[in-house]
């Protein structure tokens, strides 16, 4: 048909949505911002380091808000959607694609190649890109820069940047708003300050961003970091206690109380870029049937990896000898899966009929874990687990899933899957709270009775891939573990059909045979069959 | 096995097809000349608007049908032989049924203005009219004006399809102000202000007398009746409301009016055909509802209540309290219950009417000025809950009761500001004698 997608190299398409003039200067000081890193990446040796970075992060921070600014205080205010799917870079055009591949290569580099970014090694003095960040690493905690200071500095800067992008474009918003300068608040000082400043206080810490919670922190529970944390007495056993209780008791409260998104879209890092840097991008996230069920196999077998990787990892470190210390194998494995057999059965005992056929998924993923467990207790020696070297299953994590999935592909396609594929077919941490969110909590998504129309702009700017009209349009609420309660779906929907809350258990879930407004003997007819 | 064979694809053919396969083993063809597989035309002018792609329209994916055993069939019914139960296409082929189910929907009306077929105009309806308005105004260069005729919903929304390509908008209005044969004084006038605010050159009491074409049969401009003035123009936009879409019935011995007649059942004069959503017309109209609704959300109900009486549940179309909903520009309407615009008001019907200072909410809630029954609402820019509505028009509550109980219906997302007591403080103030 007419309207099919036509890719130029231009960055907008058609003619009669061309940037103006002044948001052509922004994007013109932004790239300059980006070629100083470039040329600081191919070893320019610049004369003043401090001065050069100021400049480069200064000009790319400036140059998104001037464009921002210009995109959309210039006209009133509501939904701003115009022309997304014609745009190359927001529609999989060459733009897209350029992106995607520019942003893949540099995840590659940087987990598996950071020399190339100029990393000294072998205590060898920075040089090229990681040399230019220097001077702001001194002046944060005293130290040289890593690859991961210069990763984590553009991470913040862009969350912070496209994240006042975002404010803008959802001025008339204000869940929007509180919900970007949240996870704004927490990228700047969890994930980037505080740590550094810990580093000053007390050196011999490990890495700790607070937020970060295990198993999305796979490394948390390594030997080199929980001996890290015990080697500096109280505050490094109270960061370790924090780590426990994050997972098992602040995240259910939390979770019950708000769904997933307390986390996912308010404070988490990778939903911090997403919703931020990676807005541009939701529509990309395939909302066909195919996807959800690859989705569902993919995050639990992630899950199912992170729960056995952790549990063996912890296990190795852990001597045979009673006196050592009270926490041996042998306690430590029957506390896993005394643990896990109390969840499984909790949820068999108050939602079987809720899950349907999906309980024996669930439960053949039980005994699957149950029975590695008990393999691993069996037959592992010091140092063979399921007989391959102990440590192998722990890297293997790290590359496949902490580096590849989560980095290369989550955010390096972001231009191609969307901006959520790790946190929608990866994040263990997102199946841990969506399997609570799915069945202990007072969130949904609530439908407006018989007002939806069917359009489809719910679902299509929807990251996680959820068909929400499938829902909408039934007068069905949206009760679904992927959700991670963005709210642009209500945003967006022209109809005022979507409203995210927290309510009461009862009536959460309400499928309808016949909509709200039909005659009523009906609806009571067909809805109490 | 009974072969149930539905004319339209649209959301009243498609959900009785749906309700159908749910409730029997029937076969079902839905047969449609105007796209493979159902889509939302409320989401066409999303398309064009670049936010969507029209695949994104589609409510189900292409197997559901497959899978769903609903056999589609395109081609265009020319003529329905009743005794013989034969469907005619215009392709030449046939298709039997043994029940028949008329869900065509409607096309735009024209008034037989001079120049109406010319190349340029087109209403904004099917897939088609959407095909042709990318080809007529794919940018502001092709297409340096476009003047829209018609004051209603789909006539504001191509407003705001041609705004999103800076395309420049003459939108002349019948009315002295817009829609308000059914919007009340106050919520016309703020849309008004709001079409201005967009940089549409909104003109109301305003005729269109003809279409000039050039040398090519393309629109060069419109003429206009009040003032003569020619206005030059490469699209023109006939948006004046629609007719239900029945002509190839003409010949038949379906009875017609303006629309396929049916009663509650929805059956037409001849037995097992039937006919249901924008096309279908009651003999008498249901409440204060038209004879004719093309409504989206009526076609559904319809198509929900006949899949019960087509599987052997004979049952009533009964529509409950009267709602609707749409988006003018960036101001979203919603309506509960029933509150008239000047026109067709009943002598009871009093209003209470509140406005935000920024211009874009307001609410009007009607109720009858002797016994104080509450009637309805309009709400602009505040969302509300349909079924809290639902149930107090249901349980006939006073106005003081709705009043004072507003912040339960409210629908607005988490920390949206709230204006309950304000509109409740307004309320009161209005009552104490002066």
């Amino acid at each position: 048909m007419s309207n099919k997608l036509n890719h130029s190299m231009s960055l907008a398409k058609p003619d009669a949505l061309d940037i103006n003039n002044k948001q052509k200067v922004a994007l013109a000081i932004g790239v300059i911002g980006l070629f100083i890193l470039a040329l600081a990446l191919f070893n320019t040796n610049f004369p003043n380091k401090g001065l050069f970075l100021t400049l480069s992060l200064g000009s790319i921070i400036g140059g998104i808000i001037m464009y921002s600014r210009e995109a959309y205080l210039t006209k009133l205010e509501g939904i701003k959607n115009d022309g997304v799917w014609f745009k190359s870079i927001s529609s999989r055009g060459v733009w897209g694609w350029i992106v995607g591949v520019i942003l893949t290569t540099f995840y590659i580099v940087l987990y598996f190649f950071p020399k190339y970014l100029g990393l000294g090694t072998d205590g060898a003095e920075n040089t090229g890109l990681i040399s230019l960040f220097d001077s702001l690493s001194q002046l944060l905690s005293g130290r040289n820069a890593s690859q991961w200071f210069v990763y984590g500095t553009l991470y913040t800067v862009a969350i912070l940047a496209f994240g006042y992008k975002f404010i803008l474009k959802y001025r008339h918003n204000r869940y929007q708003q509180l919900r970007t300068v949240s996870v704004m608040f927490f990228q700047l000082g969890f994930a980037f300050l505080i740590p550094e400043f810990m580093y000053v206080m007390n050196n011999d810490l490990p890495y700790y961003d607070l937020k970060s919670i295990w198993p999305l922190n796979y490394y948390i529970f390594d030997e080199w970091s929980v001996k890290g944390f015990l080697s500096n007495g109280n505050i490094g056993l109270a960061l370790l206690i924090f780590g426990i209780l994050s997972i098992f008791v602040i995240t259910p409260i939390l979770t019950y109380k708000y769904g997933k998104r307390w986390y996912c879209s308010w404070v988490c890092g990778c939903g911090g870029l997403a919703e931020t840097a990676g807005d541009s991008f939701r529509q990309l996230s395939s909302k066909k049937m195919s996807a959800w069920k690859l989705e569902r196999w993919l995050i639990h077998t992630v899950l199912v990896f992170s729960i056995v990787m952790t549990v063996a990892m912890v296990y190795t470190y852990l001597g045979y000898d009673k006196n050592d210390f009270w926490l041996t194998r042998g306690v430590f494995i029957s506390l896993v899966i005394g643990f896990l057999t109390l969840v499984f059965a909790a949820v068999m005992f108050f939602k079987r009929q809720e899950l349907g056929k999906d309980a024996k998924y669930g439960a053949i993923g039980f005994f699957i874990v149950i029975a590695l467990l008990l393999i691993m207790h069996f037959t592992g020696t010091t140092d063979h687990l399921f007989y391959i070297k102990a440590g192998a299953l722990r890297s293997a994590y790290g590359i496949y899933i902490g580096s590849i999935f989560s980095g290369v592909i989550g955010t390096g396609f972001y231009p191609i899957l969307g901006n959520r594929s790790w946190c929608r077919f990866g994040c263990p941490m997102a199946a841990i709270l969506g399997f609570q969110q799915r069945l202990f909590s007072k969130f949904r998504i609530t439908t407006n009775g018989g007002q939806c129309i069917s359009c489809g702009n719910c679902s299509n700017s929807c990251e996680m891939g959820i068909d929400v009209r499938h829902y909408a349009q039934k007068g069905e609420n949206i009760v679904r573990s992927s959700c991670v309660g963005c709210g642009i779906c209500s945003a967006v929907c022209p109809r005022g059909v979507l409203k995210l809350e927290n309510d009461s258990m009862k009536g959460r879930i309400n499928p309808t045979e016949v909509l709200l407004g039909n005659d009523v003997d009906l609806m009571d007819l067909v809805n109490q069959k | 096995m009974e072969h149930i064979v539905i004319i339209g694809n649209g959301i009243s053919g498609v959900t009785l097809a749906r309700h159908v396969r749910k409730l029997s083993d029937k076969r079902i063809t839905i047969v449609s000349a105007e796209a493979d597989y159902f889509f939302s035309r409320t989401a066409l002018m999303y398309v064009y608007m670049g936010h969507m792609k029209f695949e994104h329209t589609q409510p189900y994916e292409n197997w559901f049908w497959k899978k769903n055993r609903i056999e589609l069939k395109k081609g265009y019914v020319k003529q329905v032989e009743t005794t013989t139960k034969t469907l005619h296409f215009a392709e030449g082929d046939t298709l039997q049924y043994d029940k028949l189910i008329i869900a065509t929907g409607s096309k735009p009306n024209k008034f037989g203005w001079p120049g109406q077929d010319l190349n340029g105009v087109m209403g904004m309806y099917h897939k088609q009219d959407l095909e042709n308005l990318e080809v007529h105004a794919p940018n502001n260069e092709v297409c340096k004006r476009a003047v829209i005729v018609g004051g209603g919903l789909i006539g504001i929304e191509l407003a705001e399809m041609l705004n999103s390509r800076s395309i420049p908008v003459t939108f002349l209005v019948r009315e002295d102000s817009f829609w308000n044969g059914v919007l009340p004084k106050g919520e016309s006038e703020m849309i008004n202000r709001h079409i201005k605010n967009h940089h549409i050159d909104l003109r109301l009491s305003t005729n269109l007398k003809a279409i000039n074409s050039d040398d090519n049969g393309n629109v060069k401009s419109v003429i206009i009746e009040e003032t003569g003035e020619e206005l030059e123009c490469n699209v023109v936009g006939l948006t004046a409301g629609v007719t239900p879409n029945i002509d190839f019935l003409k010949d038949s011995d379906i009875e017609i009016g303006r629309g396929v007649k049916v009663n509650r059942f929805l059956e037409t004069n001849i037995p097992d055909i039937y006919a249901i959503g924008d096309c279908a017309e009651q003999h008498e109209a249901i409440g204060n509802r038209r004879p004719i609704e093309a409504v989206w959300y009526t076609g559904r109900m319809m198509g929900e209540t006949l899949a019960h009486t087509i599987c052997g549940n004979k049952m009533e179309y009964k529509p409950g309290h009267w709602f609707n909903s749409a988006k003018f520009l960036d101001i979203e309407y919603q309506t509960y219950g029933w509150v008239f615009g000047e026109r067709g008001r009943p002598e009871y019907e009093q209003h209470f009417h509140w406005k935000h200072e920024d211009d874009t909410k307001c609410i009007t809630v009607a109720y009858d000025k002797n016994t104080h029954k509450f009637l309805g609402i309009n709400t602009f820019g505040i969302r509300m809950r349909h079924n809290v509505f639902d149930q107090w028009l249901t349980e006939k509550r006073d106005v003081d009761y709705v009043m004072n109980h507003l912040s339960e219906a409210n629908f607005d997302p988490e920390f949206y500001s709230r204006f309950e007591n304000e509109i409740l403080k307004a309320y009161t103030n209005q009552l104490q004698p002066v």
